[in-house]
């Protein structure tokens, strides 16, 4: 919900053209794919390391993989890095309450404690 | 230009569908949410096996080995991430349908036909690897019935694929269209609108895969 | 997907189909915003009398001690419906009436972004009101409490059909919602007359644009939530099922998540009428605009930050108490802000106390009050002593039937003329305002006392002796008062319909929009669209509103003189919410109506999909 203000004189009204917006072409998508594969495989050797699960760095690196892989998929698969703002309102706003929800819901019901205490 | 005669005019220069398409996004991301929080909620509190990650030997006797496959899971995801590339793809290729294309390498790209097939392929092979999944932690002794673990699980991952499937359809629908008349520049929003469900529906899945596949 | 060749006569075909709309087939099929709104106030006001009778049916049961005009597993049922059917059937959609009705018109657009979507929004809504209101004929309606608590909903504690209709009526009743919320949406984003910017449109817009993001963030969760219920009672999931491990607070959680928003999305349409009734009636912009709609954002945002409130007696544990009771306190500053906003526009105003704005103003006291005893229970400890009394019962109505059943009956006054083009008897408007002023104060006042001495919410009979005689009796007495005045409000709706006083395009000298254009508005709308260069074009706009304003005044056209192209009519939307509930409904009723349903759904949506919305533009 920002202040997007109308353009009160230049009616676009080919919806078409107007709508055109920078994509980026297979030279990016490539190499986004691979970033995302090689996270990916990072992630899951993660998982058969037993001295590395048993570390305290074990969910936060997780947790940050996965954000990274989904903050690229969303920039630059669903373009929002190159998008008119209002569609990043649009997702980030109800991303934010989501995130907050979640998060509030397992310190609730106690599983947040659990998550990031010590390693058991 | 506000003639009574004029198209329709917007305000944003926006296409209606896509800011749509967008809002329902930021509303799905509450549905996931909602989901996935029950199943953390609900994890370590089944008071039965058999369990995601840990062994567990029934008052019977039998003995369960931790459930989750991790090795078939990581192969349907990276299926399931390769297939959002094969999407851009697909919308490349109708946004540029009126390009000419002088290689090889450009008629491959340029192909909206193989891309989407390619794509909903990828998504059908996901959804085959799902229900390989399924029907061994039913052989296994998982049901959605068994325990807490077995309710949430199903169905959240459940939750997903159904928007697979859904997404399949959108793009086997898709096709149908490109091979009834051809997919071309204005219909790249159509494509484009496909493309944003389906991305979102694949970053679900990278959530989902790290909180409940890998994290333990 | 514009694949089907539409023929050069198409404009002129859906012209003639206008002239035939006034018909039963015009009504099924229509897809103009303004006659769905019509739709939706008509339904719902039918659902607001079917709520008030189980109301009413539970005040005589109530008004002496030792009642037995009911038995106590009817009570449950005319508590429960008498809940779901207000919030649901009622409230919710009369505030949809308004969005369907005044939005488009609010900001100058001649229909919603996608008008056949907006015709299946009212159709799911009337086949799942129906759906959930007919059980009660029977005996088996759903008898769990608006808020349907699990495990007590679950199988084994409620293993009638009773709980079946709740979980699926309010399922579809959510595909409603939410259909709708994307359309609103996307319809103020996209579709503002040029100039008029975001803080230009009038309140009742801004309202219902930050009702419709709620909508959309607190619908998944209670579908969710009602997933797992649906899946517990048919398929022997595990969810709520405490002795499988199962946490009994999970449904609380998820139902508060969104039933806290839900609060807010019934009032802040009510706040938004009457934020368009106020400055009518003052002859004075709104005061303090900006700050209105900041106000409004912060509750939209906050309102997701304070659901555990409605359970501190389950014991969250201190800091989950303080966050909570924390958040609840600072959310009544922004709602405290614009109850000033409103007492200061009228300020030094020309005042006008049409019915509109008495009820707008009874809404600013009666909000008040039920706004304090909010606060009051944003207290842990002082919470504990009121949780589950009628106290709290007090609290809701004050908030609900003094917040926004008086802001919409403030905005069915103010919006009657433009609706349908006659004016609202004022002198029967007056009487219905003051009847159901005292009826209402008397019903629900009494209430905070019987709650203090202790009465518990939902109990179907009690003993005399404990206090709570006198205040029950008044709450009955009330009860019978507010429904003669509902009687005189549908006599004079009825009546005024067909015989009220001509209005004119601006009856009451109004400055936004709406109020350019003939009443009732042609089909498109506006003949023009509007350049709009001030928040009230009519009383401060330039030589560029008023050129507008002179165009879209003006009467008598067709969409077809004027080359408009308006969309075609079409049953489609109707058939795909049939289907939709058919399929629901064979949860219940047999397996095959499930797949009768989908196929019906699917096929008439593709059907829809496929077809192309308007003729071509030339």
């Amino acid at each position: 919900m920002d202040n997007h203000t109308a353009h009160s004189d230049s009616a676009p009204l080919d919806v078409a053209h107007a709508e055109e917006t920078h994509h980026p072409g297979w030279s990016v998508y490539w190499k986004v794919a691979l970033i995302l594969g090689l996270i990916t495989v990072a992630e899951v050797w993660g998982y058969y390391v037993p001295s590395f699960v048993a570390s305290r760095a074990f969910v936060p690196s997780l947790l940050a993989m996965s954000a990274v892989k989904f903050a690229i998929v969303v920039s630059f698969y669903m373009h929002l890095r190159y998008d008119h703002k209002l569609f990043r309102a649009l997702f980030t706003g109800p991303l934010f309450i989501a995130a907050s929800t979640l998060i509030a819901l397992l310190f609730l019901f106690g599983q947040l404690v659990a998550r990031f205490g010590p390693a058991r | 230009m506000s003639a009574p005669t004029a198209g329709h005019y917007t305000a944003t220069g926006l296409d209606s569908r896509k800011i749509a398409i967008w809002a329902f996004i930021g509303s799905e991301c509450m549905l996931f949410v909602s989901l996935i929080s029950t199943y953390l909620i609900y994890k370590g509190r089944s008071v039965v096996g058999p369990y995601p990650h840990e062994v567990w030997v029934s008052p019977s006797g039998e003995h369960f080995k931790p459930i989750l496959n991790i090795p078939v899971t990581s192969a349907s995801t990276f299926v399931l991430l390769m297939s959002s590339l094969f999407m851009v793809l697909a919308l490349a290729a109708v946004q540029n349908k009126d390009l000419p294309k002088r290689t090889r390498g450009d008629r491959i790209l340029g192909s909206s036909k193989l891309w989407l097939w390619a794509t909903a392929a990828a998504g059908t092979t996901f959804l085959g690897f799902q229900a390989f999944e399924f029907t061994s932690f039913v052989h296994e002794g998982l049901t959605i019935r068994t325990n807490l673990f077995g309710s949430s699980f199903f169905t959240l991952t459940g939750f997903h694929g159904a928007h697979v499937t859904a997404g399949v359809i959108w793009l086997l629908t898709l096709l149908a269209i490109d091979y009834r008349r051809g997919l071309g520049p204005k219909d790249a929003l159509n494509v484009d609108i496909a493309a944003l469900y389906w991305h979102f529906v694949d970053v679900v899945w990278i959530a989902i895969f790290t909180l409940v596949y890998l994290i333990k | 997907m514009a694949t089907t060749a539409v023929p050069a006569h198409a404009a002129h075909i859906n012209e003639h189909a206008f002239d035939e709309q006034s018909g039963i087939w015009g009504w099924l099929t229509t897809v103009d915003h303004k006659r769905i709104g019509v739709l939706y106030l008509f339904t719902a006001l039918a659902f607001f009398i079917i709520g008030g009778l189980e109301a009413e049916i539970i005040r005589l049961q109530l008004q002496g001690p030792n009642g037995h005009i009911v038995s106590a597993e009817l009570y449950n049922q005319l508590f429960t419906m008498h809940g779901t059917t207000m919030i649901f059937l009622a409230v919710m959609p009369l505030s949809a009436a308004f969005f369907n009705f005044l939005i488009p018109l609010q900001i100058g657009a001649r229909d919603v972004a996608f008008p056949r979507l907006n015709a299946f929004s009212y159709w799911v809504y009337v086949f799942g009101g129906i759906f959930i209101t007919l059980p009660i004929l029977f005996n088996v309606a759903p008898n769990g409490g608006w808020f349907g608590y699990a495990p007590l909903t679950t199988k084994l504690f409620a293993p009638g059909l009773n709980i079946d209709f709740w979980v699926i009526g309010l399922q579809i009743l959510g595909v409603s919602s939410l259909a709708a919320a994307f359309n609103f949406i996307t319809t103020i984003i996209n579709l503002r007359a040029p100039g008029m910017s975001l803080m230009r449109m009038p309140m009742f817009t801004w309202m219902s644009f930050i009702v419709q993001f709620m909508l959309i963030l607190a619908f998944p969760v209670i579908t969710i939530a009602l997933v797992f219920l649906l899946l517990d009672r048919f398929f022997g999931t595990q969810f709520y099922e405490t002795a499988a491990g199962a946490d009994p607070l999970l449904w609380q959680h998820l139902f508060w998540i969104f039933g806290h928003p839900e609060v807010y999305i019934l009032i802040l349409p009510a706040f938004g009428l009457v934020s368009e009734v106020l400055p009518t009636f003052s002859r004075k912009p709104l005061f303090g605009y900006p700050v209105m709609v900041y106000s409004g954002m912060l509750i939209g945002v906050l309102g997701f930050g304070v659901w555990a409130h409605h359970m501190f007696a389950v014991g969250l544990g201190p800091i989950g108490d303080s966050v909570f009771s924390l958040v609840t306190m600072l959310i009544a500053i922004p709602t405290g802000v614009k109850i000033f906003n409103w007492i200061a526009t009228m300020v030094q105003g020309q005042l006008r106390f049409t019915t509109s704005m008495m009820f707008g103003i009874g809404l600013i006291a009666l909000f008040t009050i039920g706004g304090i005893s909010g606060v009051m229970h944003s207290s842990p400890p002082a919470d504990l002593q009121q949780t589950d009394t009628y106290f709290i019962v007090a609290h809701i109505h004050y908030v609900l039937f003094g917040g926004s059943i008086m802001g919409i009956f403030a905005g069915i006054y103010l919006y009657f003329p433009k609706i349908t083009g006659r004016l609202m008897d004022e002198k029967l408007g007056k009487i219905h305002f003051w009847i159901n002023f005292v009826g209402m104060n008397l019903t629900f006042f009494p209430m905070h006392f019987s709650g203090m001495l202790g009465m518990p919410r939902r109990i179907y009979t009690y003993d005399s002796g404990q206090g709570w005689d006198t205040f029950n009796l008044m709450s009955s007495i009330g009860a019978y008062i507010l429904a003669v005045a509902t009687l005189i409000f549908a006599y004079n709706f009825l009546k005024s319909r067909k015989r009220g006083e001509i209005a004119g395009s601006n009856p009451w000298g109004a400055g936004t929009l709406e109020w350019t254009i003939p009443s009732p508005p042609p089909e498109y709308n506006f003949a023009v669209l509007p350049t709009v260069t001030s928040r009230y074009p009519l009383w401060e706009g330039d030589e560029r509103d008023a050129e507008s304003a002179r165009i879209n005044s003006q009467e008598g056209k067709t969409a077809e003189d004027l080359h408009i192209v308006m969309p075609y009519n079409t049953i489609k939307p109707a058939i795909v919410a049939g289907g939709l509930v058919i399929m629901f409904s064979g949860l219940i009723f047999a397996k095959a109506l499930i797949f009768l349903g989908a196929a019906l759904m699917v096929t008439s949506l593709y059907s829809w999909l496929l077809s192309p919305l308007e003729p071509e533009h030339h």
